[in-house]
């Protein structure tokens, strides 16, 4: 959630969050205007038309009233009465849903299992019937194999110990072994990640726990440095940076899924069904085994130089069996 | 938006739950600011509060209070309306921070967030407010799920409400699309990608679609209650067992670089140093030539197949098609 940002708000959102609103304040007895702003992400000044709202609500008949009654002198807020809304309203199918069905999906990655399934049961039991629809959305984690990766690295997370691994780079197709200080669990589209401090390549690196052939728990304290800085998940695992190459390729029918399975830059129809991608990367190594792999079905157009090593490694190969 | 909708819906609610009777519409027309005199334009305007309290998930009641009387009210029951108390554990509180944050699309984490400000209103002070996003650097786990795919909101409504829909959709290696329509009975992500599986009424079976090749919009075909998810249907297995890798029933002799080809080496049975330097000979498993093949393609010159010729032919295709 952004805060501070003046945004529209439709007058049923801003309704959904007035009706939490107040009980959020009853609840507390008293909250200071930052506080409730923090919460509900949003600005003081709108915090403050909210409450106004609120406090202006009034009913004529039978006899005319005001049924809430609220104060933020000094910064603090109290509601005084607040009639019927005191208390929240109950969850909507889509919102016990959001929280079910990733929270179904938490119980599947080994962290403090107990915890979930703990709030699972509270959270179905308060949403009742909205809980419903939930059951029919359900997220697949990785093997059974990742799932044991994941729970040394838990552990590891949770003692503060180093750990050693031996990872696969797929790209370059070479096996390396490496020491790295654990820092987080990602789970992201189904993939499982450690993310950690490498000692070998001194920086934060992401390795995709499907693709770590062997993992052991050192019994070493981890050392994260102070300047190692977690990736920000919500802006995406793999970020294009300035110095990418850039990489145009055009696909055939047959290979349209390349679009699914790697973000491009864009994609557009070229005309019987084939794609043309635009891609950016740091490595252009995988390309060329993509390349490779979908032979006449794909076409580097640029870079020339990857155009190029792409048929120089095929030609080489054919020379092996004339 | 409309400040003073926004008071009129916000009266109707506190007007309705504070009654034990059904109120009729004149008698919420009395009682709440806003409404205009003529009676038509009153009408059409009641109407579209109702249901936008009603999108908000507010039990909207309608009812008489005797027989006798002509005109139904509505009403807000309390114990329909309030959220059942709820009291969460510190670590609870934390996974439900982590839970909150999980989806990030708009429409799911919109939902997911108003889920955690409806929980935090309901719970002691000091209990959930540390969980804000400030804390984000101190867990030790981030889960994310995003559903970039346009299908995934009305699919996921169609779910929700239980409606039939049409889509267009292209099936693998075509390019062009065909029109389905589906009784979609769930959604399910499998290594990082949404499928809906359901009963293909033109088919007359069940079937599963991958969400990224659904083109064009999802209509709905069929108001809400209209498809009925057979109890023995598991949407799970439906889509695992689509979605399944292959035996690996073949049996292939290759020669590796030795430095060289480590993927390869992952499903090798045997591996033995070749006469010629600087090579290996590996015995590996795999499931299917054409697949395989274009896997072995791409090592390109660090790997020549021995055996079987079906495989060695379909290499040297591949290989020959990237200079065509």
């Amino acid at each position: 959630m952004s805060t501070n940002q003046p945004r529209m708000v439709t007058s049923a959102e801003r309704l959904r969050r007035l009706l939490a609103l107040v009980p959020y304040v009853v609840s507390r007895k008293v909250v200071s205007l930052s506080d409730a702003a923090a919460a509900f992400g949003m600005s003081e000044r709108e915090l403050i038309d909210d409450l106004n709202l609120a406090w202006c609500v009034e009913l004529k008949a039978p006899e005319p009233y005001c049924p809430i009654d609220l104060s933020y002198e000094g910064g603090e807020i109290m509601v005084s009465q607040a009639e019927s809304i005191a208390r929240p309203l109950r969850l909507a199918a889509d919102e016990a849903s959001a929280l079910l069905v990733a929270l179904r999906m938490l119980a599947e990655v080994p962290a403090d299992g107990s915890a979930v399934g703990r709030l699972i049961a509270k959270i179905e039991g308060a949403a009742g019937a909205s809980a419903a629809a939930s059951s029919q959305v359900m997220i697949e984690v990785d093997s059974q194999n990742v799932r044991g990766l994941a729970a040394k690295v838990s552990t590891a997370l949770g003692a503060g110990k180093r750990l050693h691994l031996r990872h696969y780079a797929h790209g370059r197709d070479e096996v390396t072994e490496r020491d790295v200080d654990p820092m987080r669990l990602l789970v992201v589209e189904g993939r499982t990640y450690l993310e950690g401090w490498c000692r070998r390549a001194e920086g934060v690196r992401l390795f995709r726990l499907d693709r770590v052939l062997d993992l052991e728990v050192l019994d070493v304290p981890a050392e994260v440095p102070a300047e190692a800085e977690q990736r920000d998940v919500d802006a995406g695992l793999f970020r294009a940076s300035e110095s990418d190459v850039r990489v145009e390729l055009e696909l055939a029918a047959d290979a349209r899924w390349v679009t699914e399975y790697w973000p491009c830059e864009s994609v557009t129809e070229a005309g019987e069904g084939r794609l043309r991608a635009v891609l950016r990367t740091p490595d252009t190594n995988w390309v060329r085994r993509l390349a490779l792999r979908l032979g006449e079905d794909a076409r580097v157009l640029a870079p020339a130089a990857l155009a190029e090593e792409v048929r120089a490694a095929a030609a080489d190969a054919l020379a092996l069996y004339t | 938006m409309s400040k003073r909708r926004t008071e009129r819906l916000l009266s109707i609610v506190v007007l309705l739950l504070s009654s034990r009777r059904y109120l009729t519409a004149e008698e919420i027309r009395a009682a709440v600011s806003g409404y205009p005199d003529e009676h038509e334009a009153f009408k059409r305007m009641f109407e579209r509060d109702k249901e936008e309290l009603r999108e908000l998930g507010i039990p909207l009641e309608t009812g008489v209070n005797n027989a006798l009387d002509e005109e139904p009210g509505y009403r807000i029951k309390k114990q329909d309306y309030e959220l059942p108390e709820i009291r969460l554990e510190a670590d609870e509180a934390a996974v439900l921070g982590i839970a909150s944050r999980v989806w990030q699309s708009a429409s799911l984490a919109g939902a997911a967030a108003g889920a955690l400000l409806k929980l935090k209103a309901a719970a002691p002070p000091g209990a959930l407010d540390a969980d804000g996003d400030d804390d984000k650097q101190s867990r030790g786990i981030e889960p994310r799920l995003s559903t970039q795919e346009p299908a995934f909101g009305p699919l996921w409504e169609a779910v929700r409400d239980h409606r039939p829909v049409t889509f267009d959709h292209i099936a693998g290696g075509r390019s062009t699309a065909t029109r389905r329509q589906l009784e979609p009975w769930g959604l399910v992500n499998s290594k990082g990608r949404w499928y809906v599986a359901g009963y293909d009424r033109a088919r007359n079976a069940p079937r599963v679609f991958r969400l990224s090749r659904i083109t064009g919009p999802v209509k709905m075909a069929g108001p809400a209650g209209s498809v009925t998810v057979p109890p023995d249907a598991d949407v799970r297995e439906l889509v695992t067992s689509w979605d399944v890798s292959p035996v690996r029933d073949h049996v292939a002799v290759l020669k590796v670089r030795t430095d060289a080809g480590v993927g390869l080496r992952r499903w090798a049975s045997e591996v033995t140093p070749d006469e010629t330097q600087g090579w290996d000979r590996v015995t590996v498993s795999f499931a299917d030539v054409p697949w395989y093949a274009d896997h072995l393609a791409s090592f390109g010159p660090d790997v020549m197949v021995l055996e079987p010729p079906d495989l060695r032919e379909a290499v040297i295709r591949r290989l020959k098609g990237v200079l065509a």
